[in-house]
């Protein structure tokens, strides 16, 4: 499954490419534009500019926009238009095979980009941690978590107009994870942001490129090792339910 | 008289639109008030927490100096895909376009109740995020009576471009460029966020000729009181200019389109 998508990608490259550019702009964006507006920031006892408090976030973010957008727009367009995965079925493969295969891919996508990001980030001299590599193991959680909830989404849609509601979920986590400003800015409803899942996968990130590595963070692994698990299961039992009637 | 052949063509368009306005809602309303609530409100208090921003906003509020670019800024995502993929559709997929060029409807029929479709769905946007920014007192001001009109231009001066552009395709593949190397860095370095004094020097000219800034400095001149006449004049020209070339691409397009 995961050699089929490496195989269709070798064709459409420049969609993979162009998809890294988005985090970056928001980047340079935001070292441009809010550095000087917002200065510097508290983290964690001690004071950080900006843009070094947001670019981890950007990093777990797009980790997490990548992997929808592969595993809803991208697995909706095989299920219901080429049949893909009915194909697939009457090959010796399972449905697990098919809901694994595609997080796969999904995951490893999100892998490159994160990589990309990785670097950027160390060539600007933006991660002052060393610890700034664990980032990467974050990132490819955050994706497997997003890619099955995703494709379990997925499977309960039945038009392409369903697809609007996405962004109605990706955007407010997006903007309301602590990604540009800290969970004190939001007073008293901050335990709130337990909720959000992209929350945990911004704590994950942040702390580790900013070199704060806390106990906490085994909880925010679990949420999402959770939330993966949940995804799966419901994933391989709607695509057996759809498929195999 | 019977009804003009263009308003026709925006009927149908309408008629469509009365049965899926539930799932434009995200896209025309709640994003740019999420956008509003996470930059205005939240980064907004870390801004003017900062000493420093006094000497960019002065006694501003961040909230008052963003809501009106964002009114710029939605009217331009949804000018910008309405006249990708759906354009696409009319020529490619459903062939609409096809179909009422088969009826006694011309070239300018059809483009043109296309066009007055648009302005009429980024009007209805424009009026709700104008009235969110009339609710809130930071960001109450006579000047959005000026902002939505300006606002609806600028969503028409993508449109009309990008249109021309979708009807000379074959396939989409280019949509999603368009949107990430033009759109996407036009919201995020337009204006809207931030004075474009604060980009390098070299990019400042690339967003003086974009129609983005000037829907954007119109926008906020009207609301913060700030317009001058001669600027506001020469805002509305570039838009006016960017919807006149776009028209007369388009047209084009959709004639050597329809009548081959």
């Amino acid at each position: 499954m995961v050699e089929r998508s490496v195989m269709v990608y070798r064709r459409t490259w420049l969609i993979l490419v162009s998809g890294f550019f988005e985090p970056l702009f928001y980047l340079f964006s935001i070292r441009i534009g809010f550095g000087k507006l917002v200065g510097d920031v508290e983290f964690a006892g001690r004071t950080i500019p900006y843009a070094e408090f947001v670019a981890p976030a950007l990093m777990a973010a797009s980790a997490m926009n990548g992997a929808v957008y592969d595993s809803t727009m991208n697995v909706f367009f095989k299920l219901k238009q080429a049949k893909l995965y009915e194909a697939v079925l009457a090959t010796p493969m399972g449905s697990a095979d098919v809901a694994l295969g595609e997080i796969g891919w999904a995951v490893l996508r999100g892998m490159l980009y994160s990589t990309a990001f990785l670097v950027c980030l160390v060539a600007l001299g933006m991660a002052p941690s060393p610890l700034v590599v664990f980032t990467l193991p974050a990132c490819v959680l955050i994706g497997f978590a997003f890619a099955s909830v995703g494709m379990a989404a997925t499977t309960f849609m039945r038009t392409w107009s369903d697809f609007e509601y996405v962004p109605t979920v990706t955007l407010p986590l997006f903007l309301f994870s602590a990604t540009f400003y800290p969970v004190a800015s939001y007073g008293g409803w901050g335990w709130l942001l337990q909720f959000s899942p992209l929350y945990h996968g911004v704590a994950l990130v942040r702390g580790f490129s900013l070199g704060e590595p806390t106990w906490a963070m085994f909880l925010h692994v679990a949420v999402l090792v959770a939330l993966a698990f949940a995804g799966l299961t419901v994933a391989a039992r709607r695509i057996d339910a759809l498929l195999l009637k | 008289m019977s009804t003009p052949a263009t308003v026709r063509v925006w009927e149908s368009h309408l008629a469509l639109y009365k049965r899926i306005w539930r799932s434009q809602l995200p896209s025309s309303f709640l994003q740019p008030l999420a956008f509003m609530l996470a930059m205005g409100a939240g980064v907004g208090s870390l801004i003017n927490a900062n000493e420093s921003s006094e000497a960019v906003l002065g006694d501003l509020p961040y909230v008052a100096f963003l809501a009106p670019g964002l009114l710029a800024t939605t009217a331009m995502l949804i000018g910008s895909s309405e006249a990708s993929w759906p354009v696409m559709d009319g020529f490619k997929w459903n062939r609409g376009y096809e179909s009422q060029a088969a009826t006694p409807l011309g070239i300018g029929d059809v483009l043109g109740g296309q066009v007055l479709w648009w302005a009429t769905r980024l009007l209805l946007s424009s009026i709700a995020v104008a009235t969110v920014l009339a609710l809130m007192s930071e960001t109450r001001s006579i000047g959005l009576v000026v902002g939505v009109p300006a606002a609806v231009l600028t969503g028409l001066s993508f449109a009309l471009p990008i249109a021309a552009w979708a009807a000379t395709r074959e396939s989409d593949i280019s949509f999603p460029a368009i949107q990430r190397f033009i759109v996407t860095p036009l919201f995020l370095f337009g204006g809207a966020f931030y004075p474009i004094e604060q980009l390098p020097a070299g990019l400042r000219p690339i967003a003086y000729v974009t129609p983005l800034w000037h829907g954007v400095e119109l926008c906020r001149g009207a609301s913060l009181h700030t317009l001058g006449g001669v600027e506001a004049a020469v805002h509305f020209g570039v838009l006016g200019a960017y919807i006149a070339l776009g028209w007369a691409a388009a047209y084009a397009a959709f004639g050597r389109k329809l009548h081959t």
